[in-house]
C-alpha cells in the first residue's frame, strides 16, 4: 500500500517537474526584443551576436530547442556564462555547499528557537508570558529579510561589535545571516508547536499519564511532545522553499557566497544561462524537499502508516 | 479594539501624507551635495540621502509607489486568478485538471523566486515590475477560488437555479460569486501586505522601480549600503515599510474576524 502511495507521488512529481523545466526553459523567450541582443548590449559585433544565438540553439524551432535543453540537462550540462564561459555546473557546484549550509544552520536556529518557545508559550497558556512570545511570533514573523537582516546587522555587528558585519571568513560570518533566514521559521514553529502541544494536552492519554503519577516532565517529554512535533515535519518541509528563496535577499545582504547571491550576480550582468540554471536547481531542490517531507510524514505517523 | 483604531489611524495617516505630498508636488529628486546623509534636523525631517535628497520626501513618493503596485497587482490577480479558478471548478473534468497541474507547477517555485526571475528577464522599470507580480501571484487565488467553487458547486439553492433554467454563466456570477466575496476580500487585504514587501524585495535586488524614482526596496538597499554612517537612513525606510505592513495585516486579521471566514 504504502508503495503504491510512493509511486502515484513520483508520477505527479515527474509531471510537475516536467512542468518546472518547461517554464524555466521558457524564460529566456520572455526577453522583450532579441534576448541576444540584450545579453551582449549595443556594442556587440554581428558577428559576436552570431555566435551566440548558435551557442544558445536560438536560430532552432522551440520545440527542438527544448528537446536539446532536456537533453543537455540529462547529461548534467547546464551551459555555459556568457561572459566568461565557465560551464555553469563548475559555478553552481562552487556555490552551492554555501547556501545549503547557511539553509541548513537557519534551519536549526529555527528549530532551536521555535520550539523552545513554543513549549514555554503552551506550559504558560493564558499567562503573560504566552502572551508576549504569541505577540512576537504573529507580528514579527512578516518581517522581510531586507529590513531584518539590516537590523540584526546594526545591532550586533555595528553597535554591539560581537560579529561580523557580513562576508564568509570568519566561523562566525554566519550567524547573522542564518538568524535573518530562520528567524521567519522560528516564528512559525513558535506558534505552532504551541497549539499542537495544547491541543495534545487535552487528550485522554495525556490525563492517563498523569492519573499514573508520572512527572509532570515525563508527561511533556516523553507522552505529550512526541505527538505534538508531527505536525512540525510538514511545516518544516513547506517552509524550507521560503528559507530557499529567502537566500537571494539574505545572500546579497551579507555577501554570502551562495547561490542566491550567483543569480543576483548573473541578472546584473544579464547572463541569462546562469539565471535560468539557478532558479531550475533552486525549484528542483523545492520539489525534492516537499516529497521528501510527504514520505518522512508518512514514515513518522503510525497512523499515516496504513492510511 | 486596539488593533483596528492603530491600523486605521496607520492607513489613514499614510493616504494623507501620500495625497499631501501630490497636492505639495514633493518630488524628493532635487540633489544638494551640500547636505549628503545629514542626520534628521528641522531643515531634513528623516535626514537626506547619499545624494542629499530629503528621505522624507522619497519615502511619501516610495509609498505612493508601493501603494500603487499592491492596488493594481492585487486587483489584476484576483480578476484572473478568481476567473480561471471558478470556471476550473464549475465545469471540473479536463479544463479543471489541467489548470490545477498549471497551478502546481507555479507552486513548485518556491515564495517570490518566480516573480524574481520573471523580472530579471523582462527588464526592470515599474510595467515588468507590476507584470512579473501579476504572473505569479493569481495562481493562489485560482486554487482558492476553485476549492470553494467545487464545494458551493453542490449547493442545493445553485441546483434550484440551475433546475430554474440559470445558465452558467448566471449560476457562477450570482450565485458561486457572492458567496466567495467575503473570503477574496480578506485574501486581498493579506495580499496587499504581501505584494509591497514582494515589490520591494524585487527594487531591493535592483529590479524594480530605476532611479531617480523612489522606491522603498531601492532606499532600503542605498540604506543598507550607508548603514555604517548614516544608520537612520535604513532604519526610517524600514520601520515606514513596517508600520504599513503591520497595519494592513491587522486589518486583514479584524475583517477575516467581523466577516467570519474561516478557511484563510
Amino acid at each position: 500500500m504504502r508503495g503504491q502511495i510512493l509511486i502515484s507521488r513520483c508520477l505527479s512529481l515527474l509531471s510537475v517537474v516536467f512542468g518546472v523545466l518547461l517554464l524555466t526553459f521558457l524564460l529566456i523567450h520572455l526577453v522583450p526584443g532579441d534576448p541576444v541582443e540584450v545579453m551582449l548590449g549595443e556594442s556587440a559585433t554581428a558577428a559576436d551576436s552570431a555566435a551566440l544565438r548558435e551557442e544558445l540553439g536560438l536560430t532552432q524551432p522551440l520545440v527542438i530547442q527544448f528537446g536539446t535543453y532536456l537533453k543537455k540537462l540529462a547529461q548534467g550540462d547546464l551551459g555555459q556564462s556568457i561572459h566568461t564561459k565557465t560551464p555553469i555546473t563548475t559555478l553552481i557546484q562552487a556555490r552551492y555547499p554555501a547556501t545549503i549550509k547557511l539553509a541548513l544552520v537557519a534551519l536549526a536556529l529555527g528549530l532551536l528557537i521555535g520550539i523552545p518557545m513554543g513549549i514555554f508559550a503552551a506550559l504558560h497558556a493564558g499567562h503573560w508570558q504566552d502572551f508576549v512570545v504569541t505577540i512576537i511570533s504573529v507580528r514579527f514573523s512578516a518581517m522581510p529579510a531586507f529590513w531584518l537582516g539590516p537590523l540584526l546587522m546594526l545591532l550586533l555587528a555595528v553597535w554591539l561589535g560581537w560579529l561580523p558585519v557580513s562576508g564568509m571568513d570568519h566561523s562566525t560570518s554566519i550567524v547573522l545571516p542564518a538568524l535573518t533566514l530562520g528567524f521567519g521559521l522560528s516564528a512559525i514553529l513558535t506558534r505552532m508547536t504551541r497549539t499542537s502541544l495544547l491541543e495534545v494536552l487535552n487528550e485522554d492519554y495525556i490525563r492517563t499519564a498523569r492519573a499514573k503519577g508520572l512527572s509532570e516532565r515525563t508527561v511533556i517529554v516523553k507522552h505529550a511532545l512526541r505527538a505534538a512535533l508531527l505536525p512540525i515535519i510538514t511545516i518544516v518541509g513547506l517552509q524550507m522553499g521560503s528559507l530557499l528563496a529567502g537566500t537571494v535577499i539574505t545572500e546579497t545582504i551579507f555577501s554570502w557566497d551562495g547561490i542566491g547571491r550567483l543569480l543576483v550576480e548573473s541578472i546584473e550582468k544579464r547572463d541569462y544561462p546562469i539565471t535560468q540554471a539557478c532558479v531550475l536547481i533552486i525549484a528542483l531542490s523545492y520539489v525534492l524537499i516537499n516529497l521528501l517531507t510527504d514520505v518522512l510524514y508518512r514514515f513518522a505517523d503510525p497512523r499515516m502508516r496504513h492510511a | 479594539m486596539m488593533a483596528k483604531t492603530f491600523a486605521i489611524s496607520v492607513l489613514v495617516f499614510w493616504a494623507c501624507a501620500v495625497l499631501l505630498a501630490r497636492v505639495l508636488e514633493v518630488h524628493g529628486n532635487e540633489i544638494d551635495l551640500q547636505h549628503i546623509l545629514a542626520t534628521p534636523s528641522l531643515h531634513f525631517w528623516f535626514g537626506s540621502d547619499d545624494l542629499g535628497r530629503d528621505i522624507l520626501a522619497r519615502v511619501l513618493r516610495g509609498a505612493e509607489v508601493s501603494f500603487l503596485v499592491a492596488i493594481v497587482v492585487t486587483l489584476v490577480n484576483m480578476l484572473v486568478g478568481v476567473s480561471v479558478g471558478v470556471l476550473a471548478g464549475f465545469y471540473g473534468g479536463k479544463v479543471d485538471r489541467l489548470l490545477m497541474h498549471i497551478t502546481d507547477v507555479f507552486l513548485a517555485f518556491p515564495g517570490i523566486l518566480l516573480a524574481i526571475a520573471f523580472a530579471a528577464v523582462l527588464g526592470p522599470g515599474m510595467l515588468n515590475l507590476v507584470f512579473a507580480l501579476c504572473l505569479t501571484g493569481w495562481v493562489s487565488y485560482a486554487r482558492l477560488a476553485r476549492g470553494q467553487t467545487l464545494s458551493l458547486r453542490n449547493r442545493q439553492h445553485v441546483q434550484a437555479a440551475e433546475s430554474l433554467g440559470a445558465t452558467p454563466f448566471r449560476l457562477m456570477l450570482r450565485h458561486i460569486l457572492p458567496l466567495l466575496t467575503s473570503l477574496l476580500m480578506v485574501e486581498a487585504t493579506y495580499s496587499l501586505a504581501s505584494i509591497m514587501i514582494a515589490e520591494a524585495s524585487l527594487s531591493f535586488l535592483g529590479l524594480g522601480i530605476q532611479a531617480p524614482s523612489a522606491s522603498w526596496g531601492a532606499m532600503l538597499r542605498d540604506g543598507v549600503r550607508y548603514m555604517l554612517v548614516a544608520p537612520h537612513y535604513v532604519l526610517i525606510v524600514g520601520l515606514s515599510l513596517m508600520s504599513l505592513i503591520l497595519a494592513i495585516n491587522l486589518g486583514g486579521d479584524y475583517l477575516r474576524d467581523q466577516l467570519d471566514v474561516k478557511s484563510v
